[in-house]
């Protein structure tokens, strides 16, 4: 191999198109696809402004390829352009992760939507990236098999998208997210070639590309079509509610049935407003009055399950528990889950807007984490509630608003902000499931330093040395040296 | 993994971070090659080492700096020995099972060779285990990858690149796995006697190993002793007081192939051993649902037939040990000879994926192409 040094050059940052630049751009898409499937009316652009986050941009044309050699011409054709592009499925991500900036060519792939193949034996499934999470579990659970990774947009969200966050959920803290659950990618690389990332084997020759591809954001290309590893389902399972009078108890629990050895399927908390909305909206049977609610889950063989469930009892009476329910059928199963994944439903009735949060900590230090998220949004005078995956520290802060109240916005930015760097100071980490995407790229300077990042920038330029995929996101500017400060222009935060 | 050693001694953040910079300043006030030396006991996994008697030989420092149980986490130098670091997790019920066969192998040697112990069936790969670490890169930089807690997509996964990259990335110098309960019971058992290893895997729900050396069905149960014992039962698999050995043999390599061709190449494997009377001989054993299939064998004929016989499947043979010196004619099918090592064996047989890609990754840890040149034929 030569040894030259690479070249350390800013990021690369894309001129908005002229008018006419943009009408022969549509036109190309059109004729690489077909004209009904590449848009630029705005309305249509408006729709693909943003995703689930509060980061808005804007797109310089949208397309719906139906195929991996339509993803492909697509991004032949942006590059020809100049244009920049971005991959999208569902566009349910929370961190801008989605949202165009540079005015690139959004390619969305929710018409790519198969489960092209499923391997009972082997337990895999290739699917294309627009097949919906839940969708995926749906069409092979008469095979007893299911896909793990379940985040709470699992409705919604697409496989694609999934693999771009690393997508998380409940069920990750036993069996990992969704970096553990991808065996290979087809990937339409930034120079609109096509590879395969990883494969049906176990390791591949040289660095794992499929492992740093799981969570890059849309900035190393398009997966076209995805390897998914399928779980048997459990021969038992058990779901448990406990209930609180006061948080620190509920967080002791959490730790103590870890140290306990035992690792939950799932295992989350739910704090007293939460709770209360949460019953007030759905019904589910929790107790209103509680301070903390555990929504626990076992799965596994009988006898280890049954064992499970009374280290759970035992623990949980131990640290102060004023009841411990342990679901009698599926029926009792999935209303618990109901409540819990009704939880950005029940808070629409109570404010018009929310900002979710996504830090880790580590799992000892859940109650002063909690105390200090508390005390951050009184400071501010805003309402938070909290929601999260107690087992692996994935703090879920909702910061709930009425975006017309003047001057609400800065507040919200100035507790999230706070709630981070707090996050932080504990040795806890920027995002645990959510991404960085535009929304947390400029505190990644609390969590990385130069060196860190510009390691990363390599990385990331490795696959895409011109910068044409999903520019500007993930990495703060100046992750390279010689980069410029700024921020990118059309963007609203 | 039985424990064999003292548990690690303690290591203090200081004493890492020192030593961090004093190997920063080692490769940034020297040039040439730069080796990471860990116990030396996969020393040959892959391409050639460069002659240490003329590279800049680099040791991480040994001990637990943080360990928690309640956080399912620790965090020790790169240099600890996997057995002493099991010692220490193991006081506190839990493990790591990072399964080397050699219990002495350090962590950073484990990680940088990226070969995953024989419970990869139930819990997964050995990249998966990686939660964070510090390395020096081949410029010099003190670098942190990941981040410490179990869940976090903070920023992009350096420290997966670091698994298997064979030290040509970064010296590893600390680094933070993720740990999990012990099994109250671990039980090799046997598969009944002509029931095939995709049979016997289907009777049961989650075991830990399934494998098969052509002759028999060797699986791991773990779990609730109730659990194990029902198993037992119901797929009637017998008890058995060891694991199967692992094949021995001065040649000997790892094939990985796609789970969908591990029944062709289990024929194919089966074969060559039967007909090895009057040729090398050939041992192996496969871990079915994974892909994975150790072998041995008594020439570099014999691990380049197998080498041969995965990559008509589809997959490839990394050698792990023995001079896979070409004399032009042996090297299997796809081989490549991009390193220019004229009639020496790259250690892979293929060419890489997408090497256009891999370069650059390398560019940018190591720009000088300094850290262990050769071992991974970029």
């Amino acid at each position: 191999m030569a040894a030259t040094v690479p070249d350390h050059r800013a990021e690369r940052s894309f001129s908005s198109p002229s008018d006419g630049d943009l009408a022969r751009l549509v036109a190309d898409l059109g004729t690489a696809l077909d004209p009904d499937r590449a848009r630029s009316d705005p309305l249509e652009l408006a729709l693909y402004a943003r995703d689930a986050g509060v980061a808005s941009g804007r797109a310089s044309a949208v397309c719906f390829p139906r195929t991996t050699a339509e993803v492909a011409a697509a991004v032949q054709t942006a590059r020809r352009h100049g244009r920049p592009f971005l991959g999208r499925g569902s566009g349910t991500g929370l961190a801008g992760g989605a949202t165009p900036v540079d005015d690139p060519v959004v390619i969305v792939t929710t018409q790519m939507n198969r489960v092209l193949e499923v391997d009972v034996d082997e337990r895999f499934a290739w699917v294309e990236p627009g097949v919906l999470n839940l969708d995926l579990t749906r069409a092979v659970a008469h095979l007893g098999l299911h896909y793990a990774p379940d985040p709470s947009s699992q409705q919604a969200c697409s496989i694609g998208g999934n693999v771009a966050t690393n997508a998380g959920g409940p069920h990750c803290l036993l069996y990992g997210t969704t970096q553990a659950h991808v065996l290979a990618a087809e990937v339409v690389l930034p120079d609109g070639t096509v590879t395969m990332l990883g494969g049906l084997g176990p390791d591949q020759p040289g660095y794992d590309l499929r492992g740093v591809f799981v969570g890059s954001e849309g900035t190393m290309g398009i997966a076209t079509k995805i390897a998914v590893r399928l779980m048997p389902d459990p021969p038992a399972l058990r779901t448990l509610l406990l209930d609180f009078t006061d948080v620190d108890a509920a967080a002791a629990t959490v730790s103590g049935i870890i140290a306990d050895g035992l690792v939950p399927a799932a295992l989350e908390m739910m704090d007293a407003d939460i709770t209360r909305m949460v019953e007030d909206f759905v019904g589910a049977g929790y107790p209103r009055d509680a301070a903390a609610v555990l929504l626990v889950e076992v799965d596994g063989l009988t006898y280890g399950v049954d064992d499970a469930v009374e280290i759970i009892r035992r623990v949980g009476t131990a640290n102060g528990a004023r009841t411990v329910r342990v679901a009698a059928d599926a029926a009792e199963r999935n209303l618990l889950w109901k409540g819990r994944k009704s939880a950005f439903g029940a808070i629409a009735r109570i404010a018009p807007n929310y900002y979710l949060h996504d830090t880790v900590v580590p799992r000892t230090r859940l109650v002063e984490v909690l105390r200090g998220v508390y005390a951050i949004a009184d400071e501010q005078r805003i309402k938070v509630v909290n929601v999260f995956h107690a087992g692996d520290g994935n703090l879920h802060p909702l910061l709930v608003f009425d975006g017309r109240e003047p001057g609400v916005m800065e507040r919200v930015h100035a507790a999230g902000d706070a709630i981070i760097e707090l996050s932080l100071s504990v040795g806890g980490v920027l995002s645990g499931e959510h991404g960085i995407g535009l929304e947390k790229r400029a505190h990644m300077r609390s969590q990385f330093s130069p060196d860190d990042l510009h390691v990363q920038a390599g990385v990331r330029d490795a696959f895409d040395p011109d910068g044409f995929s999903n520019p500007h996101k993930v990495l703060p500017a100046g992750s390279r040296c010689g980069d410029i400060q700024s921020i990118p222009e059309g963007v609203w935060v | 993994m039985s424990r064999v050693e003292a548990p690690a001694p303690r290591l203090s953040t200081d004493e890492v971070t020192e030593r961090a910079r004093e190997i920063a300043e080692a490769i940034k006030s020297s040039d040439g090659a730069v080796v990471a030396m860990g116990a030396r006991t996969q020393w040959e996994v892959g391409g050639p080492v460069p002659d240490v008697d003329h590279a800049l030989v680099l040791r991480a420092p040994s001990g637990v700096v943080a360990y928690d149980p309640a956080e399912l986490t620790i965090t020790c130098g790169a240099g600890t020995p996997v057995g002493s670091l099991d010692a220490v997790l193991a006081e506190a019920g839990q493990e790591c099972p990072l399964d080397p066969v050699d219990p002495a192998a350090t962590v950073g040697g484990l990680l940088a060779a990226g070969l995953s112990g024989r419970r990869r069936l139930r819990w997964g790969p050995l990249r998966e285990r990686l939660l964070e670490a510090r390395f020096v890169t081949g410029d010099g930089r003190i670098v942190k990858g990941g981040g410490p807690t179990v869940k976090n997509v903070t920023g992009f996964d350096v420290p997966r690149l670091l698994v298997g990259s064979l030290g040509t990335l970064g010296v590893i110098v600390q680094v933070t796995l993720r740990c999990q309960p012990r099994q109250p019971v671990s039980q090799w058992t046997e598969g009944p006697v002509g029931v095939s290893a995709a049979d016997v895997r289907r009777r049961l729900f989650n075991p830990s190993c399934v494998a098969t050396d052509g002759r028999g069905v060797h699986v791991l149960l773990e779990g609730h002793a109730d659990d194990i014992e029902a198993e037992i039962v119901s797929s009637g698999c017998l008890p058995v007081a060891a694991a199967p050995l692992a094949p021995a043999g001065p040649w000997r390599g790892r094939i990985s192939v796609p789970v969908t061709a591990m029944r062709a190449l289990v024929v194919a494997l089966g074969a060559l051993s039967a007909a090895s009377g009057d040729g090398p001989s050939v041992t192996w054993l496969a871990e079915w649902g994974v892909g994975t299939v150790h072998v041995a064998a008594s020439s570099a004929e014999g691990l380049l037939a197998a080498r041969a016989l995965a990559q008509a499947q589809g997959g490839w043979l990394l050698r792990e040990a023995g001079s896979l010196a070409s004399d032009g004619a042996g090297t299997g099918a796809g081989g490549s000879d991009a390193t220019g090592t004229g009639g020496v064996d790259d250690g892979y047989g293929v060419g890489l994926p997408d090497p256009l890609i891999q370069r650059r990754l390398k560019l940018a840890f190591d720009p000088a192409g300094r850290l262990n040149p050769g071992r991974i034929p970029l």
